[in-house]
């Protein structure tokens, strides 16, 4: 495995994720569909899911906002690498910018855009160490409509009770801005940062491994109406995904990280 | 129905109302809505007009001369600058998603509407761009340029503020206060 051929596997990886849903997904907007009764939710929903279709067969982006871009890289002990993984996968970002990635990234105060989505932390490369000799590359662009939403939160270390009512008041604040139904990651535990993390992480899951817990925080989404794109209905969450790290005994930190219904990401095994 | 000239008639749509649009749109969002609203402020004359436009709130993908994706984008972070853009126009067609804040709903009676977009449905929106006709302030970059856009059937677009002030949002809105 040399530098180009991660280039070339990461850029395939990005145009599949921007040009077709996971199908897990795709369900979940079809149920979705199904179950809703007022005109203009369905009309909406409709429409979704024509524009996926329409984006799969053409193979264009899904959404103009194609968002900031998230890796999440394994790299397996027995792997011996020559080169530097994140200038590969700084290289394909760049070579697919603008026929398939509009140009997203800007300094945070001069605003100033870089033109081919890197700069400074840009992309944002995960990497862990895994047993095994493969590399395992996820990406998951994130729009800014959805992440502007999301919400982290400090809670007594005795309120896991109030960790529902964080998720629901935090879907209620953001309304019809995050293109509802949306996806919820959800961070519990670790610290500050590492609850962020971890919210972010639990959305690469599939929506259909849902547990208990989670399925119960959706449930009391759902009741509050807001509906596909906030014009009101049953469906303002597709799923609630979890993650769970261990933390002091005197914090609880949360997180809800906020992922529109275009939860566009892939994975490459090399 | 079909929605191809701002006039007078945009006063007639109702919240709720089903419509497509044929003709030209301007695209606006975050920078250049601050640049407009400065340039205002200042007294200065704009490249382009707001008066009798359909503005999209969009920051489109360009590749070469084809519109790849352009959907709508989060409205509600242009709602700092609208009263002022609707103070200086006869007629406004406004077109994003999520609607926008209670000033906004006051300064478009009986001169605006607001129509709404599946948010993410950028591939079939740029199906429906049949032409680039021009560019302005491209300075601002890609996404935040003002885009003129000649497009046919443009939609299904939903009437969701109208000109009289009824706002399918507030109703939503409302109905989720009482059930937290």
């Amino acid at each position: 495995m040399n530098y180009e051929d991660v280039v070339n596997a990461v850029s395939e990886l990005i145009v599949r994720a921007q040009t077709e849903l996971p199908s897990d997904v795709v369900q979940a907007l079809r149920r979705a569909y199904e179950i809703e009764e007022s005109e203009i939710a369905r009309k909406n929903l409709e429409v979704i899911l024509q524009n996926i279709e329409i984006a799969r067969r053409s193979k264009l982006p899904i959404c103009q906002d194609t968002g900031i871009p998230f890796f999440f890289v394994e790299v397996g002990t027995e792997l011996r690498l020559d080169f530097d993984i994140k200038k590969a996968i700084r290289e394909a970002v760049r070579r697919l910018t603008p026929s398939v990635l509009r140009p997203n990234a800007v300094h945070p105060l001069t605003r100033e855009n870089s033109g081919d989505n890197t700069g400074l932390g840009v992309p944002i490369v995960n990497i862990d160490l895994v047993d095994g000799d493969r590399l395992r590359i996820s990406y998951m662009p994130k729009g800014a409509g959805s992440e502007n939403m999301s919400q982290l939160k400090m809670l007594l270390p005795m309120e896991t009770g109030k960790i529902k009512r964080f998720v629901v008041e935090t879907v209620a604040r953001a309304m019809g801005m995050p293109c509802p139904p949306v996806i919820i990651g959800l961070g519990i535990g670790g610290s500050f940062d590492v609850s962020a993390k971890l919210a972010k992480k639990a959305l690469l899951r599939s929506l259909d491994s849902m547990n208990e817990f989670e399925l119960e925080i959706l449930e009391a989404v759902n009741s509050l109406g807001i509906g596909p794109m906030g014009l009101g209905g049953k469906t303002t969450a597709l799923a609630v995904l979890s993650n769970l790290n261990h933390c002091h005994t005197a914090s609880l930190p949360v997180a809800v990280n906020i992922q529109c219904w275009a939860n566009r990401r892939a994975e490459v095994i090399l | 129905m079909i929605l191809n000239c701002v006039d007078e008639r945009i006063l007639e749509l109702k919240a709720g109302d089903i419509v497509y649009v044929t003709g030209e749109i301007i695209t606006a969002r975050d920078k250049a809505h601050a640049r407009a609203a400065e340039m205002l402020k200042n007294g200065q004359r704009l490249p382009f007009s707001f008066n009798r436009s359909i503005v999209y709130h969009c920051g489109p993908i360009v590749s070469g001369d084809r519109v790849i994706s352009a959907g709508p984008t989060t409205s509600e972070r242009m709602s700092p600058y609208a009263p002022n853009i609707l103070k200086n126009v006869e007629l406004m067609v406004m077109i994003g998603k999520g609607g926008m804040n209670r000033e906004v709903v006051e300064a478009m009676k009986g001169k605006a509407v607001y129509l709404a977009f599946p948010g993410g449905a950028g591939a079939l929106a740029a199906s429906k761009i049949k032409k680039i006709k021009g560019v302005f302030w491209e300075d601002l970059g890609m996404a935040e340029a003002v885009w003129v856009f000649e497009v046919e059937n443009f939609g299904p677009c939903v009437v969701a503020i109208d000109s009289e002030g009824k706002n399918l949002y507030e109703g939503v809105e409302k109905r989720v206060r009482a059930r937290l």
